[in-house]
C-alpha cells in the first residue's frame, strides 16, 4: 500500500497547499481523485511520488515510513512510484528520440528488445521510435511517456491529469492501458483530473477532493 | 433563409514541400462560416486543423505550398459598424490566399478576423500586465477610442474577468484568467470573424463550458466562429455546424445536431464512441503521418468495415445539410434520398 495519513504540505512558508490530507492506495485498483483546478491535486501527486518533502504527516510505502525525499529517497522506494504528468511536451526532452524516451528507466545495459517491448505494449510503432518530440502528436508522445514510466516496473502509477491535452481517442487508449496494467499486474493507480465522466468510466472508486481533507474516519496504523 | 457567408473557404490544399518529404496538412477543405453559427472542426491531435487556421489568417511560413480560395465578405448583418475596416469591401469579397501582406496587417488580422491561440498562458508577453497589452492592442487596432483603460475594463467585463485582473502579470493569472484575458484581446476590433484554435486545452471543465459558452454568445451577436478542438463534449455543447477532420480532409460535415445524433462516416462514429460519455472505446491504430498519407481513403487501415470497402475519399452531399468522404454511405442516405448528383459544392449546402 502507498498511504499518507494528515498529509500536510506546501511552497511558500505562510501558506499551505495541502492540509490534513488522507488517500491509500492498493495494488490492483484506481482510485480516482476529482476537483477543480488549483486545488492542490498536483502536489499531493509531488508527495506520494517522493518528489516533494511534507511538512506533516505519515507517507508510508509498502509498510516503510518515507523520510527522505527527491534524489535523497533510496533509489528502491522512488522505483515504486512512478509518475504519468498532464503535459507531454514538458516531461519529454526535446532532443531525445522517442527510443531513448521509453528506455529512459530500464536499467543500465537493458538489451534493446525491452524498448520495444515496451513501444509494443503501450501501441507505439517502431517508426515512431525514431523521432523526435516534435514529430509525433500529443497522444503518441504520451504514450511514450507511458512507456517510460512503466520501464521502472513501478508498483504504483499516479497519473496527473494524464489525459488533460489529448484527443478523445488517444485518451480512451491511453486510459485502458493503465486499466490493463493495474488488472494484469497488480499495480495500483491514483488517476487525478477535473473530468468525472473519465473517473466514472475508469475507476474503482472515485473520491472528491474535499472529502480528502480532515481528520481521517479511523487512524491507520501508527 | 440563412445569411450570407462572412468566409468561404474552397477546395483549400496546404502542402509543405520539405527537404526529403512533402507533408499534406490540408487537402480539398471547403466549408463556410456564416454569421450567427458555429463551426466545429474536430479531429485527433496532428489531422491539419490549426494549420488550417494559420492559413486563414496568412500565418503560415514561407514554403508552404497553397491551392483553392479562402474569401473574406462584409458583415451586412451588423452593417460594419464596429469599426471603419470592418465595412464591406468588395461584394465578392477579398482573396485572403493573394492578399498582401500589408492588407492583411492592416484590415484583416485582428480587425475583421480575430485568433484565439491555444494556451493563452504563453500567448502573452510575460513581463507585461494584461492590461498593458490589451490597451497596447486598443491603440492599434481603435484609434478613435478615447478612454482605453475604460474600453479595456468594458472588454474584460465582456468575456466575464473582473477588471482588476487586467492589472496582473501573466504569471499571477490562473489558466481561465489567462483565457479570458487573449478572448479579450480577440475582441478588441469587434471582429466579424473568430477563430479559436483549441481555446480551451488544459482547462477544467468549468472553464472549458465557460469559454466555449462566450464564444457562442459571440456568434448569437452576429459574428461567425471556427473553434477547432479535439474535445468532442465542448463541440457538442456549443456547435451549430459540425466538421470533423481526419489526415487533412474533412470526413464528414453537416449541422452539428445531426452528426452527433446520427454519425455516418466510420471515423466519426469511432470519435464519439472514444468519449467517456458514449463508450471509452478507443480506436485501433494511430492517424497516419501528413507526410505518409496512404492513397485513397487514409482511413482505410483503422476502419472496422475496411473489408467490403472501395474506398474512394472524395466529399460528396448525401443529404440537405449534410457531406460525408466514405464510399460506404449509408442506407438511409441513399435511399431515402435518391441517386446522388455528387456535383454540387459542398459550399451551398452545410454550415
Amino acid at each position: 500500500m502507498l498511504s499518507v495519513t494528515n498529509l500536510t504540505a506546501g511552497y511558500r512558508r505562510d501558506h499551505d497547499v495541502l492540509t490534513r490530507i488522507s488517500i491509500t492506495l492498493t495494488p490492483g485498483r484506481i482510485v480516482g481523485v476529482q476537483g477543480p483546478s488549483g486545488c492542490g491535486k498536483s502536489t499531493l501527486i509531488r508527495v506520494l511520488a517522493l518528489l516533494h518533502p511534507p511538512r506533516s504527516g505519515d507517507l508510508r510505502l509498502d509498510g516503510e515510513t518515507v523520510r527522505r525525499f527527491r534524489y535523497a529517497a533510496p533509489a528502491a522506494q522512488r522505483r515504486r512510484v512512478g509518475v504519468v504528468f498532464q503535459h507531454p511536451r514538458a516531461a519529454a526532452d526535446p532532443r531525445h528520440t522517442l527510443r531513448r524516451i521509453v528506455s529512459a528507466h530500464l536499467p543500465a545495459g537493458a538489451p534493446g528488445t525491452e524498448t520495444d517491448r515496451l513501444a509494443e505494449l503501450v501501441g507505439l510503432t517502431p517508426d515512431l521510435l525514431d523521432r523526435r518530440p516534435h514529430e509525433v502528436s500529443d497522444g503518441q508522445l504520451q504514450r511514450a511517456c507511458l512507456a517510460r514510466t512503466l520501464g521502472a516496473d513501478p508498483r504504483y502509477l499516479l497519473c496527473d491529469e494524464m489525459t488533460a491535452m489529448l484527443d478523445a481517442s488517444s485518451a480512451a487508449a491511453l486510459v485502458h492501458l493503465i486499466k490493463a496494467q493495474v488488472e494484469h499486474h497488480g499495480r495500483g493507480a491514483l488517476m487525478v483530473s477535473h473530468d468525472s465522466a473519465l473517473l466514472d468510466a475508469c475507476c474503482d472508486e472515485t473520491v472528491q477532493w474535499h472529502d480528502l481533507g480532515g481528520p481521517p474516519a479511523a487512524p491507520t496504523g501508527r | 433563409m440563412t445569411a450570407p457567408p462572412l468566409l468561404r473557404v474552397e477546395e483549400l490544399s496546404v502542402r509543405f514541400r520539405l527537404r526529403e518529404m512533402v507533408v499534406r496538412a490540408v487537402t480539398d477543405v471547403s466549408f463556410e462560416l456564416r454569421p450567427g453559427r458555429l463551426l466545429a472542426l474536430v479531429g485527433e491531435s496532428g489531422c491539419g486543423k490549426s494549420v488550417l487556421a494559420s492559413t486563414v489568417l496568412g500565418l503560415l511560413p514561407g514554403n508552404a505550398e497553397i491551392r483553392g480560395s479562402v474569401r473574406l465578405y462584409g458583415n451586412s448583418a451588423r452593417g460594419g459598424a464596429s469599426s471603419p475596416s470592418s465595412a464591406s469591401g468588395p461584394p465578392d469579397g477579398l482573396e485572403l490566399l493573394t492578399a498582401s501582406e500589408r492588407t492583411l496587417a492592416r484590415h484583416v488580422r485582428g480587425r475583421r478576423i480575430a485568433l484565439v491561440p491555444q494556451s493563452a498562458a504563453t500567448a502573452l508577453t510575460p513581463v507585461r500586465t494584461a492590461r498593458s497589452q490589451l490597451v497596447e492592442t486598443l491603440r492599434e487596432l481603435r484609434p478613435d477610442i478615447g478612454d482605453r483603460h475604460r474600453e479595456a475594463d468594458r472588454l474584460a467585463g465582456r468575456v466575464g474577468l473582473e477588471p482588476a485582473a487586467l492589472d496582473r502579470y501573466p504569471h499571477e493569472l490562473s489558466g481561465g484568467m489567462a483565457q479570458r484575458v487573449v478572448l479579450a484581446l480577440a475582441l478588441a476590433a469587434d471582429p466579424d470573424v473568430i477563430i479559436a484554435d483549441e481555446p480551451t486545452s488544459g482547462l477544467d471543465r468549468p472553464l472549458v463550458e465557460r469559454t466555449v459558452d462566450t464564444l457562442r454568445e459571440l456568434a448569437g451577436d452576429g459574428r461567425a466562429v471556427l473553434l477547432i478542438t479535439h474535445d468532442i463534449a465542448a463541440a457538442e455543447r456549443v456547435a451549430t455546424d459540425l466538421a470533423v477532420m481526419y489526415a487533412s480532409r474533412i470526413v464528414e460535415q453537416g449541422p452539428a445536431s445531426e452528426v452527433f445524433d446520427d454519425p455516418w462516416h466510420p471515423y466519426t462514429r469511432g470519435l464519439l464512441e472514444a468519449t467517456p460519455a458514449r463508450g471509452f472505446r478507443p480506436l485501433p491504430g494511430h492517424p497516419p503521418s501528413l507526410s505518409a498519407l496512404p492513397p485513397g481513403c487514409a482511413f482505410r487501415p483503422r476502419c472496422s468495415q475496411r473489408d467490403t470497402c472501395t474506398g474512394d475519399p472524395a466529399l460528396v452531399p448525401v443529404a440537405p445539410g449534410r457531406a460525408l468522404s466514405c464510399a460506404r454511405l449509408p442506407e438511409e442516405g441513399r435511399g431515402a434520398r435518391g441517386p446522388l448528383t455528387g456535383s454540387e459544392p459542398i459550399g451551398e449546402r452545410s454550415c
